[in-house]
């Protein structure tokens, strides 16, 4: 337990130290939640709903997947994404919709077309990690039905994506998939309470009703929870953020939570007061500039990704093998960015393409260049009381021979070996400019200065390459870990650059990852 | 019989309404418990200062070995485990101490607070350098048929390799947990994950000082065991029922995914000599191995697992002259135990390697070579272990999905393709499976079952099985509904209950339903012929009269619904509760020789596998699969399809991602599923074709003769490994050096791209 929040159906006076959310159509109000207890905790211990399981609480396994319903940022609409409950702190159900697997079905004979597809196709077998799959199949569900009578259904690649973020240890997935192509065939047994549930989308029974409710749950004034040196901040604005980082300068700053998640749940440790980042409407700005695209830090990886993919569609691969959907959902580009992992996805290719960051303090802005920001082992150029406050890539120019390729032991929702990237200008065969990342290779993902070296001013031959990879050896000196030993770390990133060769030659068209599986 | 009816409980997966051991209502008086462990893997405890632990906030109790009022033990074979270390430390991961608190969080914090001093001891932690030091859990084992050496000698070609297979993490979704409460006059009633309440009971009760008989333990269902929850779930179990006992509260303890990988055991890793010499067909003459297992710091269930190991070297091939020494290291590692195939899959690996091998030297079609080593008749159906292979189906199964899977075709394209394509390269690989069924240790093979008929017809049903999620307790079910002709929906079905049925063995060896089906028959069948006996006196029929179908029972050409007969049975007081009993008939075995007939009959399989092979950078991808396999006739054949495609696929985790590592020091480094890599989504075959083997009826007496499924099919991913190795084989390196598991990187260390060795790294 440990929580000494109160919770009722009842909407109370809205003060600051309250959250509430709508859970079954109800709004639940939890009077001042402890600010680092986790969405599944509160579920299982202090509502004594247990069909969300933990089996990792660290966001691997997708036993807790629940989903969240927000209003979109701009226009009339909601948008319903799976996340991970064990990792997610409860303050930031806000002013959300929370949507477990209990909400699905109101008894065992009104099953869900989800559901009841797993049920016919003999998708569950201990049945533990079940709950999860169904709550990633219902956000499935639910973006087909927001695909809008555009009639496509998920391939088995998309279905893969979807799923990516659960494990199940008993099936082998065969059964699931095949529920996941046999739900949108399947009329319910009867409708259930929550109508939204089930005839969604956009003009669907009770949307208007349902932004209502929840635009009714917004906030004026920022929510403060918690107590004394343990405090959960929520700031609306870049204005109100400076106050509160100018008030509690030794405090957590939380966006997303996929990493500082588990420095509770893994580690057990007191994060102090944390700053959640979630409501600063400034941070959550997307904008595609004459020049560039600019990224708000707190934009998530669900968001963020596709507006990079629509401009650089090289990089498809790398982002679907980015974490999985329930982490891309919470996860925001500028906590990836920020946290500075050796192994972070998104910094080789970003370092690459050349991008910057605009940081923000109560001194004012500077941008820094992505590559120069990583000063050591996850450390980084953040001055106390500066945040990242976006992240600039400039537009492509159309010339650039763009590649990155992670490399990790399993496909998906692995963290990497080895992460590169290849930014080539060629210009009549000789490469004009060169720009090489790699992540998993150094104590912070950054640029391979001797294999730029040999690579500028050089024909695009097998020999220049050749020069190339063997000056990766200058450039670093890989460490051994449970992920990979140092050799083979040198050895593909060796191999890559020569893949991208091969590649830009023709001799290779594919990766082996999405061989034989069909869109 | 033989519906494939949905999994009892899928509508409440579904519906988040199947109750786990964590999601049962919470005692008021209920503590959390948490554990101390080691943190070397070897060395003498000498300083334990437990107050920053006991003054943490929210602590009730701490728990020592000098607070366990019975034995200190969990080790069901063998007394060598103790539930707490006393004075040395074995393992990194070994429990210490036990603290209850508050809060599930308290608890877990309050065990990092332990100020631990040890005097660090040299420690082993791996096999090769066990076999060394002579440090091993038990004596080495030897099995001989024929003479090895001189067949070695004078053959005309003799290969000599050593290949290592991985361990594996069972990796269960839901982590060990165990609830005891105390009970009135000193008893416990504790709620254990558990393949094995009788000896969760049996330990429980020995660690608490109690009698059997004070002690209940109760399972409704796993989520998830593989093996993992049969000996290790006395571990956990017995610390909550110490904390109760010692506290007078009910008591929780839930490991946490980390604390649970490095605190229980698992698949244990082999390293295997193989030298075996054949003649110009590929025929074996002589064949000797040498297995290292990493057993950890005690025997558990070390002992069957290896001789398991043993019984399967050959897999479906007649060795005329085969030696096999076994070494069961002592590591100070955590104790490894049972996992799905119980040393057969690492058995089978060795004789698979070595025919591939054989194959590669002499440049033929490892099929080929598979094909000329089957069991057949004239001498060649006898076991190296004495036990007559009576029931072979290995031949036709092959045949039968190297048809289905175009086997010969596909091999001759994927061998023109990688001609033009390099980088990317292709494999395929047919492998078999044969797999014996029983306990080999006889006395287990015994099962018992408790079925009820109440007043209104509805039956409740209960055996000493347990739930896992393999699909036992429908199979049960559907037998107990045919055997009294009524639908499997009248039939409740229980959870497994140490207090309804006694003495149990574990849910384990695959033989679940063949056990517990036969028990539960047994105990209808007593219910079905007193209302015979009843219905035939009172309505002066003979029993041909009286047939029991479709929730009726006809009396001549009278027909009476079941409830009706049951109640006018119940008023002429016939009693209407049965007990039912099964033993495994037909096996015997000694021990010492090791010959005998230790299974009752073998299961079969094959599988062709196709893969893609990235040379880059070694990562690949399974193509197609191609399964047949043999449940005998099926009791429920879409759980059978379930056991199938899941083993599988799990077997290619084994042998490809999972990697278990452990730095220098001895400490796992794999112990959650961000580092550890069990098989997603994607990782499954697009083009996954599974067959169950028609009209197979077992030639034993089984359950409706069908056969076990829950091990076997974990084999068949054999051929995914296989299809790698084929894949990198090229004419310079026709037989690559490929471990499993065959990760990206071991796959470009066989390829010849990698000089560094990982081993020295991690």
């Amino acid at each position: 337990m440990g929580s000494s929040a109160q919770v009722s159906g009842e909407p109370a006076v809205q003060s600051g130290k309250a959250i509430r959310f709508v859970l079954d159509g109800e709004v639940i109000t939890v009077e001042n939640p402890q600010p680092t207890r986790t969405v599944l905790q509160f579920l299982r211990e202090d509502l004594q709903r247990t069909g969300s399981k933990e089996g990792c609480a660290e966001g691997d396994c997708g036993a807790c997947t629940v989903v969240l319903v927000e209003l979109c940022r701009d226009g009339n609409a909601l948008v319903a994404r799976a996340i991970n409950a064990c990792i997610q702190f409860l303050p930031t159900l806000d002013g959300k919709e929370l949507i477990t697997v209990e909400s699905l079905a109101q008894d065992s004979t009104g099953l869900h077309p989800v559901q009841q597809a797993m049920v016919e196709c003999h998708a569950s077998q201990c049945g533990f990690c079940t709950p999860g799959f169904v709550m990633s199949l219902f956000a499935l569900y639910k973006a087909g039905d927001n695909a809008n009578g555009s009639g496509k259904r998920p391939g088995r690649r998309e279905i893969d994506d979807a799923l990516a973020g659960n494990l199940c240890r008993c099936t082998g997935y065969r059964p699931i998939i095949a529920a996941a192509e046999a739900m949108f065939t399947r009329e319910s047994a009867h409708g259930t309470g929550n109508s939204w549930l089930m005839t969604p989308g956009p003009g669907g029974t009770g949307l208007a009703e349902k932004i209502a409710l929840l635009e009714s749950l917004q906030r004026q004034q920022a929510l403060v929870c918690g107590e004394q040196q343990d405090m959960f901040l929520a700031p609306h604005g870049i204005p109100e953020l400076l106050a509160c980082l100018a008030e509690n300068p030794r405090s957590t700053l939380l966006a997303g939570g996929t990493d500082v998640g588990l420095w509770v749940t893994k580690q057990y440790r007191d994060l102090g007061t944390v700053v959640y980042l979630g409501k600063v409407a400034e941070l959550g700005r997307i904008e595609v500039t004459a020049t560039h695209l600019e990224l708000g830090a707190c934009v998530t990886l669900s968001d963020a990704l596709p507006v990079l993919h629509a401009h650089f569609p090289q990089l498809d691969e790398l982002f679907r093998r980015f974490a999985s959907p329930p982490i891309r959902n919470a996860a925001t580009l500028g906590g990836n960015i920020a946290n500075g992992s050796p192994i972070g996805d998104s910094m080789p290719a970003l370092i690459v393409l050349g991008a910057s960051l605009q940081l923000r303090s109560q001194a004012g802005s500077r941008e820094i260049s992505l590559e120069d920001f990583y000063t050591d082992y996850m450390v980084n150029d953040l001055q106390a009381g500066e945040f990242v406050e976006c992240i600039r890539i400039p537009r492509p120019t159309g010339s650039e021979l763009l590649r990155s390729y992670k490399v990790s032991k399993r496909f998906d929702q692995d963290i990497s070996a080895v992460c590169a990237a290849f930014n080539l200008t060629i210009d009549a065969g000789r490469v004009t400019h060169a720009r090489v990342a790699f992540g998993g290779m150094a104590a912070t993902v950054r640029r391979a200065g001797q294999c730029e070296q040999a690579l500028s001013g050089q024909p695009w031959s097998d020999g220049t390459v050749q020069a190339a990879m063997q000056a990766l050896t200058r450039d670093f000196t890989p460490l051994n870990d449970m992920r990979a030993s140092a050799g083979y770390r040198m050895q593909v990133a060796q191999n890559l650059l020569r893949r991208m060769f091969l590649e830009s030659e023709g001799v290779l068209t594919d990766t082996v990852y999405d061989y034989g599986r069909a869109s | 019989m033989g519906q494939p009816l949905p999994h009892d409980s899928a509508h409440l997966h579904v519906a988040g309404h199947a109750t786990y051991t964590d999601d049962l209502p919470e005692p008021r008086d209920l503590l959390h418990v948490a554990v101390g462990m080691s943190e070397v893997a070897h060395g003498r405890l000498q300083g334990l200062d437990l107050e920053p632990v006991r003054s943490s906030a929210g602590v009730h109790s701490v728990l020592l070995p000098a607070d366990i009022p019975g034995r200190n033990n969990f080790g069901a074979i063998v007394a060598d485990d103790p539930i707490l270390a006393e004075s040395e430390v074995l393992y990194a991961g070994h429990p210490i101490f036990a603290v209850a608190a508050h809060t599930v969080d308290a608890a877990r914090k309050a065990a990092r607070k332990a100020k631990i001093e040890y005097e660090v001891l040299d420690a082993i932690l791996d096999p090769v350098a066990a076999v060394s030091a002579e440090s091993f859990v038990l004596p080495s084992e030897t099995m001989t048929r024929g003479d090895a050496n001189r067949t070695l000698a004078s053959a005309p070609h003799r290969l000599q390799r050593r290949v290592r297979c991985g361990g594996q993490d069972q990796f269960y979704l839901e982590g060990h947990i165990a609830m005891a409460l105390p009970q009135e006059d000193g008893a416990l009633l504790v709620y254990s994950s558990t393949q094995h309440p009788d000896e969760v009971q049996s330990m429980v009760a020995h660690a608490c000082g109690l009698a059997a008989k004070d002690v209940v333990v109760i399972c409704r269902r796993m989520g998830g065991a593989f093996g993992g929850k049969e000996s290790q779930a006395s571990l956990i179990a017995c610390i909550a029922a110490l904390m109760a006992q010692k506290t007078g509260r009910s008591c929780k303890l839930r490991l946490d995914r980390d604390v649970d990988m490095i605190m229980t055991g698992k698949r244990h890793d082999f390293v295997i000599d193989y030298d075996v010499g054949f003649d110009d067909t590929g025929l074996i003459q002589g064949i000797n191995f040498e297995l290292a297992s990493r057993c950890g710091i005690s025997a558990d269930l070390s002992g069957p697992v290896n001789d398991r190991a043993m019984f399967h070297v050959d897999n479906a091939y007649f060795l005329s002259n085969v030696h096999i020494t076994s070494h069961r290291c002592k590591t100070n590692t955590v104790s490894n135990t049972a996992f799905r195939g119980f040393g057969g899959p690492q058995g089978m690996f060795g004789i698979e390697y070595a025919i591939d091998d054989i194959a590669r030297y002499l440049g033929k079609d490892p099929l080929e070579i598979r094909r000329r080593n089957f069991y057949g008749d004239n001498g060649r159906d006898v076991t190296h272990y004495g036990q007559p292979v009576e029931d072979n189906i290995a031949p036709e199964i092959v045949a039968q999905v190297a048809a289905d899977a175009n086997y010969e075709q596909r091999r001759a394209e994927i061998r023109e393709l990688n001609r033009s394509s390099p980088v990317l390269r292709r494999g395929i690989a047919l492998t078999p499976v044969k797999f014996g069924i029983s306990f080999t240790s006889t006395l287990l093979n015994q099962a018992g079952a408790l079925v009820n008929v109440y007043k209104d017809g509805s039956v409740h049903l209960n055996h000493g099985g347990t739930e896992m999620g393999q699909g036992l307790y429908i199979k049960v079910a559907q037998v107990v509904a045919d055997e009294l002709g009524i639908a499997v929906s009248e039939v409740k079905i229980t959870a497994a209950d140490t207090s309804k049925v006694p003495n149990a063995s574990a849910t384990a060896a695959s033989s679940g339903a063949d056990m517990n089906g036969k028990a539960a028959q047994a105990a209808a069948r007593k219910i079905r012929r007193r209302l015979t006996e009843y219905v035939c006196k009172q309505f002066s029929v003979s029993e041909h009269a009286v047939k029991f179908a479709a929730g009726t029972v006809r009396v001549g050409e009278r027909e009476f619904p079941f409830a009706e007969i049951v109640r006018m049975a119940w008023a002429e007081r016939v009693s209407l509760s049965a007990t039912g009993f099964y033993k495994t008939p037909k096996i015997h075995y000694d021990r010492d020789t090791f010959s005998g007939r230790p299974f009752f009959y073998f299961a079969y399989g094959a599988a062709v596998s196709e893969v893609i092979v990235d040379t880059l950078t070694g990562e690949h991808r399974i193509l197609r699969v191609d399964i047949v396999h043999d449940c005998g006739d099926s009791l429920n054949p879409a759980v059978d399809l379930g056991q199938v495609e899941g083993g599988f696929v799990q077997g290619a985790g084994w042998l490809t991602s999972e990697e278990l590592c452990w730095n220098e020091k001895g400490a796992l480094t794999t112990h959650a599923p961000s580092t550890y890599k069990i098989p997603t989504c994607s990782d499954l075959a697009p083009e996954f074709n599974v067959t169950l083997l028609q009209n197979a009826a077992n030639r034993e007496d089984t359950v409706f003769r069908s056969k076990a499924v829950g091990e076997p099919p974990l084999m068949l991913a054999l051929s995914v490994f296989h299809a790698i190795r084929d894949a990198i084989a090229t004419d310079e390196n026709p037989a690559p050096a490929l471990d499993a598991p065959a990760t990206p990187e071991a796959v470009l260390r066989a390829l010849g791209g990698l000089a560094a060795s990982k081993e020295a790294a991690t």
